[in-house]
């Protein structure tokens, strides 16, 4: 089979209902080349990057393998052609060994006894790439780095020659990090290629002999690693000149409404994921979590919502300790959530609109007394926030499931802005909005601190976080880099924390 | 060329409706095949059954007779499976109510009044389905156990006990050679309309359960947390629902109205307890269809209930005149329960006819 | 004595063979992610089926035949509406359970009451079956016990020494990456419902032309829905299915040999459902974790493809 020598994707353009998630895009990767992909989350990484394993078809475009085009329908096309994928989630089945998984669907196995036949293949590939995988070990009982590796040996060992990986170091520790990176090289000295598809400057700038920026889908910069220093590239993938905030009424910030000190929370998969985290917000601010997601602030939430146990440290509200009290407690006490994934955890689709608009505090009066619910008042109150909140239902009685997200997030914010807490947490509020719903929402969260109360803002949206936030702390790995203050600050220093680094004295500390 | 399934955003409530119909006309299709390859004409068999339960009065009498467990069960199994509670066990829960009825009527009906002991012996009806109820909600919430597999097995053990009742201990002292304990006395017993074997008290005790368990599941707190555990299990713990709490008590009160269509059967038509398959004719199954056919509103399962009480009594009366064995229901039972299940899929589905673009 | 214990063995075999032979089917079914509760009806519908070829062709191999396509046909509703129709596997397995008893009913009314003139004999293995107790349990059996051995085994090696084996798994564990392995997933739900189905039928049959030489309504008493505990002790592994099921076998042999001692039989014959409840409670106390970690991931969902 030929080797990839050099593949090139031209004037790719993909878009989904509405949105340019790959505009233009031209791309080319060489034998031998680590090319870094870098950009904020929703910059169109993924998507070009599907597109070039089959998952995607372009509207326009076109990929050509050493001259020649290549078609691809499906995977299995990218596949036989020599490109390999690692997703971010990995396509692993936990409850199988190595073995099984690398000899899943491989049409070179043999029939019977295919876990003999791989065992020989997997040593053979190991010994040369440096891949230490026990091969009888089930997946759960690996680290994610060594399920990392046994992706990689699944695509080296159907002949990839050019392997696509998504956010590779997210899972893993520095050490495991560095023990992929010299994998990496052993692959391109065997005349492999390898795109790295990543957030983080510090990696790009010390694997990768070259890197692309995107930002919103299109292409903002392609360079060698040696001509660039980390401060472009942040300014590449941040961008754009922010715009002035918001207005927003003088308000003094008092005292401390919300303190966590020292928390740790764990993962999913029971991994310390929130590390002594500390931080407060005071009465009358909008304080803003930066950050890639997936750094933990998912978990930070949840912790101090009531959803998840904190493993070590305390949250109070107004000098109360509220660690680890029901979510029905805390919400109680005056805290509201606008969770992240909106119609996973914050509505309930099949029920109509008004019954949603109660959702935990259907508990309380004047929605229920201790049987009943009182439908009139929930009816009321729902089409106030239709009024108030400028939400496009067809009537109050529609199932959730038919809003468009911004109108289920309006009536998420205003459910939960209504009852007036004294802290609003907001996760990622905005994100996948329209300009216009985007653009409501962010002056709602305003009027919030302006009646005094205080918000927490968890966002990705630096430009939303600009336009709001009195104070921004920048998390990454479970950690607070740094905190600032939007209106003196200096964005390339936020762009590097983001990417890991730490704070060099940028923009005031407080 | 092929088909490109699409999720349909919204079924307008007359779409509904003309999906039910088809499912249930499909079914009855499928039923007159399976009546044509046992070499009966599937027209008059159909005929037959509807005529014997709607087209006469003593027919119609005998459809409300059989309509009220189907009711009462059906409305208590649409509760829990709101919440996704897949109780199988009614037929239990049913059996267990009959005990308790048997138990209060032998023992206390001699020295009460029939306003008094009447009222006693459906309230152990109801504790005693409801307890046999909660068993499967702690087994699973506090071990995991599926409650498909807890809800059979507790039938099959409640069917064997009640055997071993009536056979054994509570042998009736006048009942030479038959599996039945003593009959209750007079004022234990509900008097019936005419010369028929409908109980006035019955069917209204079954409609108000009916609406009641409707008002509980759409008008209170209990049946909004209910629909919300069943709906989106995630939103639930977000919303601070007590799970273990809401389970219970849903169980309590599927368990218990199972267990009050046990004292009617008891009480009105066999007066004393027999072998189960005699006290009830599969209905805690039959109820399953009822509640889905009723789409999971108990409102609405006093319309499915008598439908399927008429299919009952219709099946009795071809299973006569043709034939057919009792168990012609379960073939009625199966078949439209898998048509109705296959109408969900277009209810929530949109089928587009696409040529391939290549 | 020794003869009452060999024959107690004996009959035990012979009691769990059909519980076997159902575990076998629905640990295939339900590796692949599928839930069929459906067992007690296709076994009924294949008792039946059995019974009427071998009634009228006199030839007990072409009813075990018979019983085995007929268990597939109609377990094949189960899989349409469920991988195709993405229903809800719970209710389609319980209307197929209504549907495989009502239609068993139905067709096998003529034949109530009528014994088979031929039953499927027992094979003596030379040489064998003159061991003591031994000999007589595990030698001298019908050909549908030494079969649901053999197919027992077979199962256990195909799950895990074969590629398709691990195809089966993949499915049930993980449909995505089997999908992006190129694995038709459909395709192979569909089977893995259709063996569970032929494997329910086959028992069905070896209820009515061998266990007993007649067919009754109802006479599979349940042991579907045992089959369906079983697949759970078993911890959907094959070898340990084997295991379940002679216990089964025994608690159902148990109960002839304790009736003599005055125990009331009704008491006796809820001993199969409360050791199950018992023994379910048990685990659940036990080994949750465990349980959790062996049952196939995505029991019970419905696989959109191309979903994320």
């Amino acid at each position: 089979m030929e080797r990839i020598e050099i593949l090139e994707m031209k004037d790719i353009t993909k878009s989904f209902i509405g949105v340019k998630a790959n505009q233009d895009v031209n791309l080319v990767i060489e034998k031998g080349d680590i090319l870094g992909l870098l950009g904020e989350n929703g910059a169109g990484k993924t998507t070009l990057m599907n597109v070039l394993y089959g998952l995607y078809h372009p509207d326009k475009g076109h990929i050509i393998v050493n001259g020649k085009p290549l078609y691809l329908r499906s995977p299995k096309d990218s596949m036989k052609a020599g490109i390999g994928m690692i997703h971010q989630h990995f396509m692993l089945v936990q409850k199988h060994t190595v073995l099984e998984n690398i000899a899943l669907g491989f049409d070179e196995a043999p029939f019977f006894f295919p876990q003999r036949y791989m065992r020989k293949q997997i040593e053979e590939y190991s010994q040369k790439f440096g891949l230490n995988v026990d091969p009888n070990k089930k997946i759960w009982e690996l680290s994610a780095g060594e399920q990392q590796r046994v992706e990689i040996l699944k695509t080296l060992i159907r002949n990839a020659d050019l392997l696509i990986m998504d956010e590779p170091t997210s899972v893993l520790t520095p050490q495991e990090a560095e023990e992929l990176f010299d994998i990496l090289r052993k692959m391109i000295n065997n005349g492999h290629s390898v795109i790295l598809i990543s957030h983080k400057l510090e990696e790009i700038t010390s694997i990768c002999n070259r890197v692309m920026v995107m930002r919103k889908g299109k292409v903002t910069g392609t360079a060698l690693i040696k001509d660039v220093s980390k401060v472009d590239l942040a300014r590449m993938m941040i961008g754009r000149e922010l715009s002035g905030s918001l207005e927003k009424k003088e308000v003094k910030p008092g005292k401390p409404m919300l303190e966590v000190s020292n928390l740790s929370v764990n993962s999913d998969q029971g991994l310390p994921i929130v590390q002594n985290l500390g931080f407060n917000v005071l009465w009358g601010e909008i304080f803003g979590i930066a950050g890639v997601s997936g750094n933990g602030q998912r978990e930070m939430v949840e912790a101090i919502t009531g959803l998840r146990k904190s493993v070590t440290g305390s949250v109070s509200l107004e000098g109360k300790d509220i660690t680890n009290l029901t979510a029905r407690d805390i919400h109680n006490r005056g805290i509201s959530h606008v969770p992240e994934e909106r119609i996973k955890f914050g509505t309930v689709a099949n029920l109509p609109f008004f019954e949603n608009s109660v959702l935990k505090k259907h508990h309380k009066t004047p929605f229920s007394n201790r049987m009943l619910m009182n439908y009139p008042n929930i009816r009321d109150h729902a089409k106030n926030l239709v009024a108030k909140y400028n939400v496009d239902a067809a009537s109050i009685s529609v199932p959730v499931k038919n809003l468009s997200g911004g109108n289920i997030q309006k009536l998420i914010l205003g459910r939960e802005i209504s009852s007036e807490p004294n802290l609003l947490i907001a996760a990622h509020p905005t994100y996948g909005l329209d300009v216009g719903a985007a653009e409501f929402i962010r002056k709602e969260l305003i009027n919030c601190r302006d009646r005094g109360g205080s918000v927490l803002l968890v966002s990705e949206d630096l430009e939303e976080l600009f336009q709001v936030c009195d104070r921004i702390a920048v998390m990454f790995e479970g950690r607070i880099m740094g905190i600032v203050d939007p209106n003196n600050c200096n964005i390339d220093g936020i762009g590097l924390m983001m990417a890991g680094l730490e704070q060099q004295n940028q923009g005031e500390n407080i | 060329m092929s088909f490109v399934i699409i999720p349909r955003e919204k079924a307008t409530p007359l779409l509904n409706f003309m999906i039910l119909i088809s499912s249930l006309c499909a079914g009855l299709l499928a039923v007159g095949i399976v009546f044509l390859l046992k070499g009966v004409n599937p027209f008059f068999a159909i005929h037959e059954i509807f005529r014997a339960s709607f087209g006469s009065f003593f027919g119609f009498k005998e459809t409300l007779t059989k309509a009220v467990p189907l009711i009462l069960i059906g409305s208590g199994l649409a509760l829990a499976y709101k919440a996704k509670f897949w109780n199988i066990g009614a037929e239990s829960q049913l059996l267990v109510g009959a005990i308790f009825g048997t138990w209060i009527g032998l023992n206390w009906g001699p020295s009460l009044p029939g306003f008094i002991i009447l009222p006693l012996m459906f309230a152990g009806g109801f504790i005693g389905g409801g307890l046999w109820g909660l068993l499967p909600a702690i087994f699973k919430i506090k071990f995991g156990i599926n409650e498909v597999i807890s809800t059979l097995m507790l039938n099959y053990i409640a069917a064997e006990f009640v055997k071993f009742l009536v056979v054994g201990p509570w042998k009736g002292k006048t009942k030479y050679g038959y599996p039945y304990t003593d009959d209750l006395p007079a004022q234990a017993v509900l008097q019936h309309m005419g010369n028929s074997r409908v109980s006035l008290v019955l069917i209204i005790l079954a409609v108000c359960v009916a609406l009641f368990l409707a008002f509980l599941v759409f008008r209170t707190r209990f049946g909004y947390e209910i629909r919300v555990i069943g709906e989106n299990p995630e939103a639930a713990r977000y919303a601070g629902i007590n799970f273990f709490r809401t389970t219970l008590i849903m169980m309590f009160i599927g368990g218990g109205v199972a267990g009050l269509a046990g004292v009617g059967e008891l009480s009105s038509i066999h007066l004393h307890l027999s072998y189960p398959e005699t006290i009830s004719a599969g209905y805690g199954f039959t109820a399953i269809i009822v509640a889905w056919l009723g789409r999971l509103h108990p409102g609405f399962t006093i319309f499915s209930g008598l439908f399927f009480a008429g299919i009952i009594v219709g099946g009795d009366a071809i299973q006569m005149s043709m034939g057919m064995p009792a168990t012609t229901v379960n073939v009625f039972n199966g078949l439209i329960l898998i048509f109705l299940i296959m109408g969900d899929f277009f209810i929530n589905h949109k089928v587009r006819y696409q040529r391939r673009v290549s | 004595m020794l003869e009452i214990l060999t024959s107690i063995l004996v009959r035990t075999v012979v009691a769990g063979t059909p519980l076997l032979l159902g575990t076998m089917g629905e640990v295939v079914t339900e590796r692949a992610g599928i839930l069929n509760l459906g067992i007690e009806g296709m076994m009924s519908f294949g008792a039946v089926t059995g019974f009427i070829v071998t009634f009228t062709t006199g030839n007990p191999w072409l009813g075990m035949m018979a019983a085995i396509i007929a268990g597939a046909l109609i377990s094949l509703i189960h899989a349409f509406v469920t991988v195709s129709l993405r229903a809800n596997q719970v209710v389609s397995g319980l209307a197929l359970t209504m549907l495989g008893i009502g239609l068993s009913g139905l067709w096998g009314k003529p034949y109530i009451g009528r014994p088979l003139s031929v039953k499927m004999h027992a094979i003596e293995i030379p040489f064998l079956s003159k061991i003591p107790i031994l000999g007589k349990v595990l030698f001298y059996q019908d050909a549908y016990f030494y079969l649901s051995v053999g197919l027992g085994i077979l199962v256990w090696f195909v799950m895990k020494h074969t590629k398709v084996g691990i195809t089966v798994r993949s499915v049930g564990e993980n449909p995505k990456a089997a999908e992006t392995m190129g694995i038709n997933v459909t395709m192979v739900k569909y089977l893995c419902v259709m063996i569970g189905g032929a494997f329910a039928g086959m028992a069905g049959a070896h209820l009515s032309t061998a266990y007993s030489k007649s067919w009754i309504e109802g006479m599979t008493s349940g042991r579907g829905w045992i089959v369906i505990a079983l697949t759970i002790f078993a911890l959907w592994e094959p070898s340990k299915a084997f295991i379940g099921a002679y216990v089964f076998g025994g608690i159902f042999v148990i109960q002839y040999v304790l009736q003599p001692l005055g125990i009331s039989p009704n008491l006796l014959a809820m001993l199969p459902y409360l050791t199950t409840l018992g023994v379910l409670l048990f685990y659940g106390l036990s080994s949750k974790g465990q349980r959790k970690m062996s049952a196939p991931a995505t029991l019970g969902e419905p696989y959109i493809r191309g979903s994320r």
